[in-house]
């Protein structure tokens, strides 16, 4: 059985059709792309899948269980963590901090027991400080603990963004333009952090990005979002190094042009 | 490295409370070698209330991120149910410190029950919302209470809010509240010392909270709503916490302060806009976020204008120009920058030696 199921789900704002009977369906472990146009409706499809917008029809359903309007934060519990296009970090707050807030729900301890600082308070922070360390480790931002969150670099701040949604143990990662803003050399580290998040965390992940190289470097499977009218799905042929074909992408337009690729038709469902 | 990290909280914490401990013993230095003028000692009591107020607010502003501006509408009720209390009791419980110490816990309970009545309507909204309903509350409970007659006589309690004589009193009765004329003859249980522990304990809990998973929430709230709701924090609920924490705090202030009264009023002076002001002056000029600031800030602000009674007509003139030279050393970008500076190169020394 699929991760994620998402079937003919539609949300309109006013009279326009943001996203429009969008179906998808995930698998365990897969690292899956969602591409598109700007105002194709992409970010909207994250919007919905943590219920920051109710739909107006279809379903979500995660692992069997049905989340379709739920709220941000059962949503989030249940197992679906997310990044920003723009990066929100707590800015205020320690690179630590910042994953430890991630880690809110996984260490519990009550108001009185921090406030009275009990044997509890002590042991559980200690827990969560490990916990955070680690999974600072992986990002390589270990160092940088002490660190308000707005002082990193760009980059780091992404993967920080990224750490922070891992912390709170989720099934599905869902990473809105990961590599948006970052040269190709940030790009191809972004490229490697994705794919050992994937591998070390056993992660399924849904990823929207423009950066062509980004999504044909990694991800298994593609839906493109075209205009919310109509929208293809495919299997981008792998570039260069890996399978020596150039890289493909099915829509139904002749020629239709992603970030420099030229695509061709193939098949497509209204 | 963690165990550092906990460490630089409990040394920063510790500072704090030391310099509060460190003011303490200088004051009863100076009172008991007769250096603190009748004015400044009479000042003690309300000034302590004054920093309480000022960490609590500070919670509200500093570390949840919304707006306050009715916080002495919070000290209000604590003051007053509290004052109701010990008057009431006055004869039932001789023992003073016990009396005071219930009274602490109406009067922080009634402002915590109301600023959690505030706040649930208020909270759940985006914006800023709270600075204007908790602006009406301030002016709204001041003059509630204003129009308030509350007696007790023989077969109970009489209540009226239109005059003493509407009340219908048997002939023993004694009239509590007397309307705009207030509570008077509170038994005077606070002083300086109970003044003092009401500020360290205010301390230790705003400082822990902050430093707990519940404060990493508030925080994380503050800094980005969105994000934080994204990791599953419970938004409404710790706005709450914390809005709720903050106003009970404000209470306990204001039983420190009406126990400190012979006749508690609520005028516009004490319990009013202005008050509300100064308490927010306090908390931005000592730092919004810092802790330590609003104590000092507080110290500062309150005394200034005292200390400098001497001078009369410059009296005010001064005061300005340091609220100014305040809020330069604090938030003017080349300021912050040369302190930076300064910071680096002490801890670079410290370093090295």
């Amino acid at each position: 059985m699929a991760l994620l199921d998402v079937e003919h789900l539609s949300i309109s704002f006013g009279g326009l059709h943001a996203v429009d009977d969008f179906s998808v369906s995930i698998e365990k472990g897969q690292l899956y792309g969602l591409i598109g146009p700007n105002g194709a409706g992409k970010t909207t499809v994250f919007n919905l899948l943590t219920g920051v917008y109710a739909p107006d029809e279809g379903f979500i359903r995660l692992d069997g269980t049905d989340i379709t309007r739920l709220k941000t934060i059962e949503i989030n519990q249940a197992g679906i963590a997310r990044t920003f296009q723009n990066i929100r970090l707590f800015k205020e707050l320690s690179v630590l901090d910042n994953v430890k807030v991630g880690l809110h729900n996984k260490f519990h301890y009550s108001t009185v027991e921090g406030l009275l600082r009990m044997p509890r308070y002590f042991k559980m922070e200690n827990q969560m400080n490990e916990r955070a360390m680690e999974l600072l480790k992986v990002f390589d931002l270990d160092r940088q603990a002490d660190y308000l969150a707005s002082n990193l670099p760009y980059g780091k701040q992404r993967k920080l963004e990224i750490a922070r949604a891992l912390a709170t143990d989720p099934k599905l990662l869902l990473l809105d333009e990961p590599a948006a803003g970052m040269n190709p050399n940030e790009t191809g580290e972004l490229m490697e952090t994705i794919r050992f998040v994937r591998d070390h965390f056993d992660m399924t992940i849904l990823l929207i990005e423009h950066d062509m190289k980004l999504v044909s470097g990694i991800c298994e499977k593609l839906t493109v979002l075209t205009s919310a009218v109509y929208y293809v799905r495919a299997t981008p042929r792998r570039s260069s190094t890996i399978r020596k074909s150039s890289p493909h992408i099915w829509v139904n337009k002749t020629g239709y042009d992603i970030g420099g690729i030229t695509c061709h038709y193939w098949r497509y469902m209204i | 490295m963690k165990k550092l990290k906990l460490n630089k909280h409990l040394q920063d914490n510790l500072i704090t409370i030391g310099i509060v401990v460190v003011g303490y013993i200088l004051v009863m230095i100076f009172s008991a070698t007769g250096l603190l003028s009748n004015l400044l000692q009479g000042l003690l009591v309300p000034l302590c209330a004054y920093i309480i107020l000022a960490v609590s607010l500070n919670l509200t502003v500093g570390i949840l991120g919304e707006l306050s501006l009715g916080h002495a509408g919070f000290m209000c009720v604590g003051a007053f149910t509290s004052a109701f209390f010990s008057r009431c009791t006055e004869n039932t419980i001789t023992f003073a410190p016990l009396r005071f110490l219930i009274a602490l816990l109406i009067g922080a309970a009634c402002a915590a029950l109301v600023g959690f009545l505030i706040g649930m309507p208020v909270l759940r909204l985006k914006g800023d919302y709270l600075a204007i309903v908790t602006l009406a509350f301030g002016e709204i409970i001041k003059n509630i209470v204003n129009v308030l007659f509350i007696g007790k006589d023989s077969n109970g309690f009489h209540f009226s809010m239109k005059d003493s004589l509407s009340l219908n009193m048997e002939a023993d009765g004694d009239v509590i509240i007397n309307g705009a004329q207030g509570i008077t003859g509170t038994p005077k249980d606070s002083n300086f010392t109970i003044g003092v522990i009401l500020i360290i304990l205010t301390l230790l809990i705003v400082l822990n909270l902050i430093h707990s998973r519940d404060g990493r929430a508030i925080m994380s709230i503050r800094d980005n709503l969105i994000a934080a709701e994204s990791v599953g924090i419970h938004i409404t609920k710790y706005k709450l916490m914390a809005f709720t924490s903050s106003a009970s705090l404000a209470g306990v202030a204001g039983v420190l302060y009406s126990h400190n009264l012979n006749s508690l009023m609520a005028t516009p002076k004490n319990f009013g806009y202005n008050m509300s002001i100064m308490i927010l002056v306090f908390v931005v000029l000592g730092g919004i976020g810092n802790i330590r600031g609003s104590v000092i800030a507080a110290v500062i602000l309150t005394l200034l204008p005292e200390l400098l009674r001497g001078l009369n007509d410059y009296r005010m003139l001064i005061y300005s120009v340091v609220l100014i030279v305040m809020m330069l050393y604090n938030w003017a970008p080349n300021m912050i920058a040369i302190r930076k500076r300064f910071a680096n190169r002490f801890n670079k020394k410290k370093e090295v030696s």
